[in-house]
């Protein structure tokens, strides 16, 4: 691979659209939220800013910037300042290993679509989501709260337990592509079938292992409002306030794309040698269908109590994820894999 | 185990299928929900059907308001400035709707049936001195054409002051 100036701003315009999908994803995924939630309890959810309510995410963005910034007096500045950069940070950049459509061709030049072709893309995915959690413990921590310093612990032992869940749930499609490059596991299933059909209870084991991850319901213990008012962001306000909704929007978003990138078959569909355009758009279609998921559990289920959530993540998810595992070994020592 | 997977199931069926009904939302602004009959809003101060005020100033309502909100004064009028039956009328009717609880009571104490709460819920205000309606807000329009208060009247043809009152129908 030949670097030139071309390359370089290649990749400088990649990572910009990555960086401009995650925030106005995270924009319109409230939106998409809080209207899907509206429909599921039988109301019609906001639709005053803008027709049908497009404008929200912008009205809803421009009062936090100009709300107040609170540092409580006896917080440890420095760290509840970084906190929430450290959180957002890693969501923003997980995406980077996912491959967006086929290559395509412009002017002569053959464009991947996709930021970084990593060999261990799926270490890179585990080891960028875990630095997230130190985000949210030094957030409690550092805000001299009681209630923000449990959220904070308790986020940070629930994130490590379901990171092992998840980890084993990856490995699933990674013997079966033979390969950790998330290009090589979606060209596997390009010659094969989406992953979800060989892996469906590897498929199950990763949805609940990021909602846990992600710190969403059922699974939101880190703040749990009746316990703990907010958890780790009670003391934050204003646009800080911001950054951690946005790392949790962010991650939900990055979470559904790995998924469909590992389970669903990333970009591919039908069509996809004629007009390579569609490999973006069917995996944004997939990532909206995830993302569906993740909001109709919230809608339906209440929050699990925190002795059994761990018990369920360490009782019942891991050992099914090491079942998974060993099934899908001796799956393909039987049957041939790759 | 697999109770508990059905159930989760079953909830989450319900949620699906509620997505696709008609949410019940009523659109606030753009459309407005009928009130009940009895609705307890806003005061209004009735006319007669021949235009005259039905309030005598007799200050029932303001002793009967627990919330202490309504302040009336009385005058003197004769058959040349008549504003009421009777010898006298409101000269001063004010409510402070940063007091009224909406009890109604007021409503029950008023001999001539001259205060009604009625539909009107939208009593938004911005300062101290805008809660406290006047009189010439609270009256209603009058009813009769060219029959405005005060006016000329015979002598003597409106010498009673509490009607005759039929019992109240809701």
């Amino acid at each position: 691979m030949v670097i030139d100036s071309a390359m370089i701003w290649e990749w400088v315009i990649k990572s910009v659209a990555i960086l401009i999908f995650c925030t106005a994803g995270f924009a319109y995924t409230t939106l998409y939220e809080r209207k899907v939630l509206a429909r599921m309890q039988v109301r019609w959810g906001p639709n005053r800013a803008g027709p049908r309510g497009i404008l929200q995410p912008v009205a809803d963005g421009i009062k936090l910037i100009f709300k107040e910034e609170l540092i409580p007096a006896k917080a440890d500045k420095l760290i509840f300042v970084i906190a929430p950069v450290i959180t957002v940070i890693p969501a923003l950049i997980i995406t980077g290993v996912v491959p967006w459509g086929p290559d395509i061709t412009i002017g002569g030049r053959t464009i991947h679509l996709y930021l970084a072709n990593i060999n261990v893309a799926v270490l890179y995915i585990m080891s960028i989501t875990s630095i997230s959690v130190y985000g949210i413990t030094l957030a409690g921590w550092s805000s001299n709260n009681k209630y923000a310093t449990l959220g904070g612990l308790r986020s940070t032992a629930q994130m490590i337990s379901y990171e092992l869940a998840l980890g084993l749930a990856f490995v699933g499609p990674i013997l079966l592509a033979g390969s950790m490059s998330l290009q090589d596991i979606v060209a596997a299933q390009a010659k094969s079938v989406p992953f979800i059909l060989l892996q469906p209870l590897g498929a199950v084991i990763y949805m609940i292992a990021v909602i846990a991850e992600v710190n969403r319901a059922p699974f939101d213990m880190p703040e749990a409002e009746q316990e703990l008012t907010a958890g780790y962001h009670t003391e934050y306000s204003g646009m800080k306030f911001a950054l951690f909704f946005m790392a949790e929007y962010i991650k939900m978003i990055a979470v559904s794309t790995i998924g469909a990138t590992l389970f669903l078959g990333g970009y591919l569909g039908p069509f996809l040698n004629v007009a390579p355009w569609l490999g973006p758009v069917y995996l944004i279609g997939k990532v909206a269908i995830l993302l569906y998921g993740l909001i109709w559990l919230r809608a339906t289920l209440p929050r699990i109590r925190y002795d059994r959530l761990m018990a369920f993540g360490w009782k019942v998810l891991f050992p099914l994820a090491l079942l998974n595992v060993v099934l899908t070994a001796a799956g393909i020592t039987l049957f041939g894999g790759k | 185990m697999a109770n508990g997977v059905y159930e989760m199931m079953r909830g989450l069926w319900q949620t699906f299928r509620s997505a696709w009904t008609k949410p019940v939302t009523i659109q606030y602004p753009e459309v407005k929900r009928q009130v009940s009959k009895r609705y307890r809003g806003r005061h209004a101060l009735k006319r007669y059907a021949n235009g005259l005020e039905k309030c005598i100033g007799c200050s029932l309502c303001a002793a009967a308001c627990p919330a202490d909100a309504i302040f009336v004064e009385a005058s003197e009028q004769t058959d040349e400035n008549r504003y009421s039956p009777g010898e006298r009328y409101a000269s001063t009717y004010e409510i402070n709707y940063l007091r009224c609880i909406f009890c109604g009571l007021c409503e029950d104490a008023c001999p001539t049936e001259a205060i009604v709460l009625e539909d009107n819920y939208e009593l938004s205000f911005e300062t101290r001195e805008s809660a406290i309606y006047t009189k010439d807000m609270l009256l209603d329009a009058v009813s009769a054409p060219n029959q405005p208060t005060p006016r000329k009247v015979k002598p003597g043809s409106f010498n009673r002051s509490v009607p005759e009152m039929k019992d109240p129908v809701d």
